[in-house]
């Protein structure tokens, strides 16, 4: 046998096929809905008088004049206004591939004004639409550390349901160690610690003893809780003005930027931990998609074996990216204590880490969109606080169940196939 | 760098995969290693490489006693290997996966992809492979996965090259294009191991053949010997190389298959307007370059696919818009082309697996519970029956050697109440031992008067079972002939053209001691 193959045979040549355009419907059908929902909340249900907008400004910032329109007419004009862009739509998906994504973000906002004027209609008290931003920003500021201590830990392949127990760790150290040396920094840096060391015990029974994930994860919650809970009673409460009083973390404005009316005030006029945030969401992003070090991560979340066949070390790259998101998360810890209270008290987090794990997911284990996920949770749970304090007739609760509905509509696949790191949850045993 | 295995012995519990096996590879010789499936090859191999600590024994370089911790310390000892389970992250670009490992990097650890993209770039173009840096691996069908798979061992200039089973999906001018590349690289001093089912690539590549069963070494064969030498030296008794088989008798037409297109997600018409029909009793292959449309036209053929225009019947009744469900309850057995990934569940054991798509109905479920004690009767009998070589039926899939996962794939779509079959790459990675039983097993379930679609891009098989072929190229069927077409014309139509008289089968000139040589009259 001499000759063995016919070279008569055709080459993997590149293979050039004709092509058509497959369609998704689920955009105009999604804003159908919305709009049909509006129609009916907004002008069926229709609210009279007024609707006031304060924009007040800043240390630094001037304010705006306030803004008074009437409530109906307002909100017909934007509701025909979503209905005619839901019609639209339909019209953008036959004539072209799809509709596009700013599309879709007018739409939400113009939702969004909409359901203010609505909910703040009747002649209520002024809507004061700065406090209303400042109050979502500051209350995401914990969701987003959780976020990106969420997706660096899963995206490495490790479930992290600690995220709670971390953010309360770093809270509970960070208001101890700032209270008892009187340095806000060396309470960051303590917070920092607090959740490498909870991060420990998630990475040793969860990467070494191969331990189910989300019971460590949950166990960790519990065990943080009560130590904290134990050590606020019969620590701190003996002794809390050396234990319990630490310094509030300076704001620190920047220079030109806070002095834009709205922006200004709820971006720029606040303090370190918020700044090390946006240093942290860029970097983590860049990291985990343009670097080595994202690579790797990323490659032993999804295919352990094949990470550990080109000489990456698997249990190490996890432990050690574990410890790096228990960093993050403890720093977010902080911001509770050194940030915004001013003192730690029992069960202080209450629950917030578990919604930083459901911006997680809403935005697919990926830093940017699962901060916006989580700009979004803290935008509604201080609607709620704001819409309370004007006399809506929303009851609050809805408003707190919003990011829990969002998440599920998320996961059951409104936005898309959401599918997470393929090796997350699994340890990984080498025979 | 010369390589020497000395009396490398790996246990799986009571199961001896390897036992005191010894093997030396100079600089500059390709070494075959063949043997059935099972016999231990890739665990060898895994040890070798450091994915698997060896229970007794010690490994070579240039005679040095080497201890591998993982496969990281291996690599770096300049080991390199296409594993025959292919390790790519699906979620990666080609590049991605190329560099990762050894990225090169710029500033601050930034990565730089136009470098990796440039080395797959480079790397294919020596090759004649057409891969896109930029694909998610993911996307691409087993074919050009394998291709992946040899770019990334090949990037990184390994000094011992371990090479198990790469040409189980690729073509025949790429399996030429990597036998040069081997040569090359043997002449340049590297030492080569190659390990696969073909015969034909042992003698033509290499310079040394050692022989495996059973986890033992058996003996060395000469490259000078024939098919038939080598057959009966790695199974041990004498193989039949070509499938005996009568004329089909076909009846009616009982799969009819009209204007059928298939859309995939990025809007390329995959399959473009297909028309055929099958005879109850007749072998139809589908013949083509792999990445033409095939895959997606038996997946279609199962409801497997989202965008499917056109019209399937079975026996009179529409298949087309079934569910899964329903396609495998006309009677619709499927042999997947990514076993790993369409076939079994591999934590699953064998038991399980076998009763996969039964799993609703009697006789493995009664009033809603498992009834375990037919299923390990059954399971026990199939095994025997398809020789899987296991401990035992709770074995978990994953643990089988390739060619074993696939015997449990083909017992489980093979022992169901068919009235169609439908088999992608039936004989994937499968020894010659077990080619001849299972296109014995594909002939008698076309004599039992059923209909049977044959893929494959292997020609060997395509003349073995074919009563006739279909080729196709870039998503629609360029002609069909009948079985025994020689493959000059086949060549011909898998470029996509015409050929001058395709109604005359002319003799194969290529007909010969290869395991071609079956024909059925069929034509
Ligand atoms: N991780 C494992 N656990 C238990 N048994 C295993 C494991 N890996 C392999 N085996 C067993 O070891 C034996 C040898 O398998 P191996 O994969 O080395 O065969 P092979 O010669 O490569 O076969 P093939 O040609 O089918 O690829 C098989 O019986 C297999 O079931
Ligand atoms: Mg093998």
């Amino acid at each position: 046998m001499t000759t063995t193959t016919d070279h008569t045979i055709p080459d993997a040549a590149p293979i050039v096929l004709e092509k058509t355009v497959v369609k998704s419907w689920k955009t105009p059908i999604t804003l159908s809905i919305v709009a049909l929902l509006s129609i009916v909340l907004f002008i069926v249900f229709r609210r009279g008088g007024d609707t006031t907008f304060t924009f007040a400004g800043g240390r630094i910032a001037p304010s705006l004049p306030q803004l008074v329109v009437p409530t109906t007419l307002t909100c017909v004009i934007l509701t025909t206004l979503l209905a005619a862009m839901a019609a639209l739509s339909w019209w953008l998906l036959a004539r072209f591939a799809k509709v596009p994504l700013w599309y879709s973000s007018v739409f939400a906002f113009i939702f969004v004004v909409a359901f203010l004027t609505w909910a703040a209609g009747d002649n209520s008290r002024p809507l004061p639409i700065t406090s209303l931003l400042l109050g979502a920003v500051s209350l995401s500021v914990p969701y987003i550390f959780g976020a990106l201590g969420g997706v660096i830990s899963e995206r490495s392949g490790v479930v992290n349901i600690a995220i709670e127990g971390q953010l309360l760790a770093g809270a509970f150290l960070a208001a101890v160690v700032a209270s008892m040396t009187g340095s806000v920094w060396l309470g960051l840096v303590a917070a920092v610690v607090a959740g490498v060391l909870v991060s420990f015990i998630l990475a040793a029974f969860a990467i070494k003893y191969y331990v189910d994930q989300v019971i460590v994860g949950v166990v960790i919650n519990v065990l943080v809780l009560g130590l904290t809970n134990f050590f606020y009673s019969q620590v701190l409460a003996k002794d809390a003005s050396f234990l319990n009083d630490p310094p509030l973390l300076p704001s620190l404005p920047i220079p030109g930027l806070s002095a834009i009316p709205v922006i200004g005030p709820v971006l720029f006029d606040q303090s370190i931990i918020v700044y090390l945030m946006y240093i942290a969401v860029a970097a983590v992003y860049i990291g985990l998609f343009h670097t080595r070090w994202g690579l790797r991560l990323r490659s032993v979340g999804e295919h352990p074996q094949a990470a550990d066949t080109v000489g990456i070390n698997v249990t190490g790259t996890r432990f050690w990216n574990v410890s790096l998101a228990g960093a993050i998360v403890g720093l977010g810890g902080a911001y509770f204590t050194l940030g915004s209270v001013g003192s730690f008290s029992e069960d202080m987090t209450g629950g917030q880490g578990y919604i930083a794990l459901a911006a997680v997911i809403f935005g697919r284990w990926d830093p940017i969109r699962a901060t916006l996920a989580a700009l979004l949770f803290g935008f509604a749970s201080n609607l709620q606080y704001t819409l309370a304090a004007v006399g809506s007739p929303v009851p609050s609760e809805f408003l707190l169940m919003l990011p829990y509905v969002v998440t599920i509509l998320a996961v059951a696949g409104f936005v898309g196939y959401v599918r997470g790191p393929a090796a997350s949850g699994k340890p990984y045993i080498k025979s | 760098m010369k390589l020497e295995l000395r009396g490398i012995t790996k246990r799986f519990g009571s199961l001896t995969a390897n036992d005191h096996i010894s093997l030396t590879v100079e600089p500059g010789e390709i070494h075959c290693i063949l043997g059935e499936n099972g016999a231990g090859k890739s665990t060898l191999m895994n040890v070798l490489y450091g994915l698997l600590p060896a229970d007794e024994g010690e490994i070579l370089l240039d005679d040095e006693v080497q201890h591998f911790e993982g496969p990281g310390e291996a690599m770096k000892a300049g080991i390199g290997m296409v594993h025959q389970h292919f390790m790519l992250i699906p979620v990666f670009t080609v590049a991605e996966n190329v560099m990762l490992g050894h990225e090169s990097t710029g500033f601050a650890g930034f990565l730089n992809l136009n470098e990796a993209r440039k080395r797959v770039r480079e790397i294919s173009a020596q090759f004649g492979f057409d891969v896109d840096p930029d694909a998610l691996i993911e996307d691409l069908p087993v074919g050009v996965q394998q291709r992946v798979e040899i770019i990334k061992a090949l990037s990184r200039d390994a000094k011992v090259l371990v090479f198990d089973e790469p040409t189980a999906v690729l073509t025949p001018q790429e399996t030429d294009e990597l036998m040069t590349i081997m040569r090359q690289l043997r002449d340049a001093g590297t030492a080569i191991v190659f390990i696969t089912h073909k015969l034909r690539e042992v003698r033509e590549v290499a310079d040394r053949i050692t022989v495996m069963r059973l986890g033992k070494v058996v003996g060395e064969a000469s490259p000078t010997a024939s098919n038939a030498e080598l057959a009966s030296l790695m199974v041990g008794r004498s193989v039949e190389l070509t499938v005996q088989k009568q004329a089909a008798r076909p009846g009616d037409p009982a799969l009819q298959v009209r204007g059928l297109t298939v859309i995939d997600h990025i809007g390329q018409l995959v399959v473009n307007d297909v028309s055929f029909e099958v005879r109850a009793g007749e072998i139809l292959a589908i013949a083509g370059v792999q990445g033409n449309g095939q895959t997606e036209l038996t997946e279609a053929l199962l409801g497997l696919q989202q965008h499917v225009e056109g019209e399937i019947e079975l026996d009179g009744n529409p298949l087309s818009g079934l569910s899964v469900r329903n396609v495998l309850d006309a009677g619709v057995g499927f042999i997947p082309e990514d076993r790993n990934e369409d076939g079994l569940v591999a934590e699953f054991s064998i038991a399980e697996n076998l009763m996969l798509d039964r799993s609703d109905s009697a006789p493995f479920v009664k009033g809603g519970t498992l009834q375990l004690g037919f299923r390990s009767t059954f399971a026990a009998e199939k095994v025997s029956e398809f020789d899987v070589r296991t401990q035992s039926i709770d074995t978990a899939v994953g643990t089988l050697s390739g060619g074993n996962q696939q015997k449990v794939v083909l017992a489980r779509e093979l022992s169901r109440d068919l009235r169609l079959l439908v088999a992608a790459q039936p004989t994937r990675g499968l020894d010659v031992g077990s080619i001849e039983f299972v296109h014995k097993r594909i002939v008698q379930a076309r004599d039992s008067g059923i209909p049977v679609i044959v893929v494959s891009t292997e020609l060997d098989e395509v003349d073995a079972l074919a009563d006739r072929i279909a080729v196709m190229y870039r998503g629609g069927i360029v002609g069909i002939v009948p079985g025994g077409t020689d493959r000059e014309t086949l060549g011909i139509m898998m470029a996509g053209e015409q050929p001058d008289d395709p109604n005359g089968p002319a003799p194969d000139p290529h007909d010969d001691e290869g395991r071609s040589g079956t024909r059925g009259e069929a034509a």
